[in-house]
């Protein structure tokens, strides 16, 4: 994989690591608005770097998540390969 | 419903065949406290929960376990890979290579299969978040082992992500444990927790919005 679309796939996972706690934390306090924004703000930055990555790559996400047609779910590399 | 993303939460790249690991790994991939036990644990429980809050923790949670059960399956098949039969042999896999090769499979680094016997959904929502919160620190603990066995930086990164992810689960029950036991009505010994929808007697504990 080369180093920019690794560098991509890094910020996206990043980006999701702090939707996954938001997520977790607004699970248990769904009226603490500073953490609903938080969340909010996020969610549309990984839009968007999904969006780039997808266009420029593979789809990352399968049954219609990912919109972009460029590349393929199928061939493209499996989480588990090196 | 899943809908499946084709990455990793945490990233994971081991390039150097390493079998022991691979055995260790396995407590995490099918064993007792394992990420397995863990997601289906928390996806069976989250049925009988009475708030919304505790439902959504359920939900979610056992969703990460399933991200962090790929993730131990992913560190297992690489470091078994490449590793020649006199490698698995020394290794103790010998009875593994014999039903799996390289396969993954759940079971534990003694080869005891997996099991729903591990878990409990009592129906009890204390019950049930007590064994979570147990369940977390067990996990916690394993990974700890885990960590004591390896220099590798490779293996220890997603080991050290993954007992990080313990702790947070671990508090976020703990919330959850104190919001099912403030629906207890006072003096109440028997109680019964109820959902939207069911029917309410006197006495029963009230999920939080319903008209007791």
């Amino acid at each position: 994989m080369d180093c920019e679309r690794c560098k991509l796939l890094t910020k996206i996972s990043e980006c999701q690591f702090i939707l996954v706690e938001l997520n977790l934390y607004l699970d248990t306090h769904p009226d603490d608005d500073n953490a609903r924004a938080d969340y909010c703000a996020y969610a549309k930055v990984l839009k968007e770097l999904m969006h780039e990555y997808e266009c420029k790559y593979d789809p990352l996400m399968n049954f219609g998540h990912s919109a972009c047609a460029a590349g393929s779910y199928v061939c493209s590399k499996w989480p588990w390969e090196l | 419903m899943w809908i499946y993303m084709k990455k990793l939460e945490y990233p994971v790249e081991i390039t150097a065949p390493n079998v022991r690991m691979a055995k260790a790994l396995m407590a995490q991939y099918g064993g007792p406290d394992s990420e397995l036990a863990a997601g289906t644990r928390y996806l069976t429980q989250r049925f009988s929960m009475p708030d919304d809050r505790v439902r959504a923790t359920l939900n979610d949670i056992g969703t990460e376990e399933l991200a962090h059960w790929e993730m131990i399956g992913t560190m297992i098949l690489q470091c078994m890979k490449n590793a020649s039969i006199a490698e698995i042999e020394a290794a103790g896999l010998a009875g593994y290579y014999v039903m799996h090769n390289h396969a993954v499979f759940p079971a534990d680094p003694n080869g005891v299969p997996f099991t729903t016997a591990y878990i409990q959904a009592t129906g009890d929502p204390i019950t049930d978040l007590v064994e979570d919160l147990a369940a977390e620190q067990k996990a916690r603990t394993t990974y700890e082992h885990l960590m004591n066995m390896t220099e590798d930086p490779a293996l220890l990164g997603p080991l050290r992500f993954l007992r990080e992810r313990e702790i947070v689960h671990y508090q976020r029950f703990g919330e959850c444990l104190d919001i099912v036991q403030s629906m207890i009505p006072n003096n109440n010994e028997r109680i019964r927790f109820v959902a939207r929808g069911d029917v309410v007697t006197s006495g029963d504990a009230c999920y939080e919005g319903c008209d007791c």
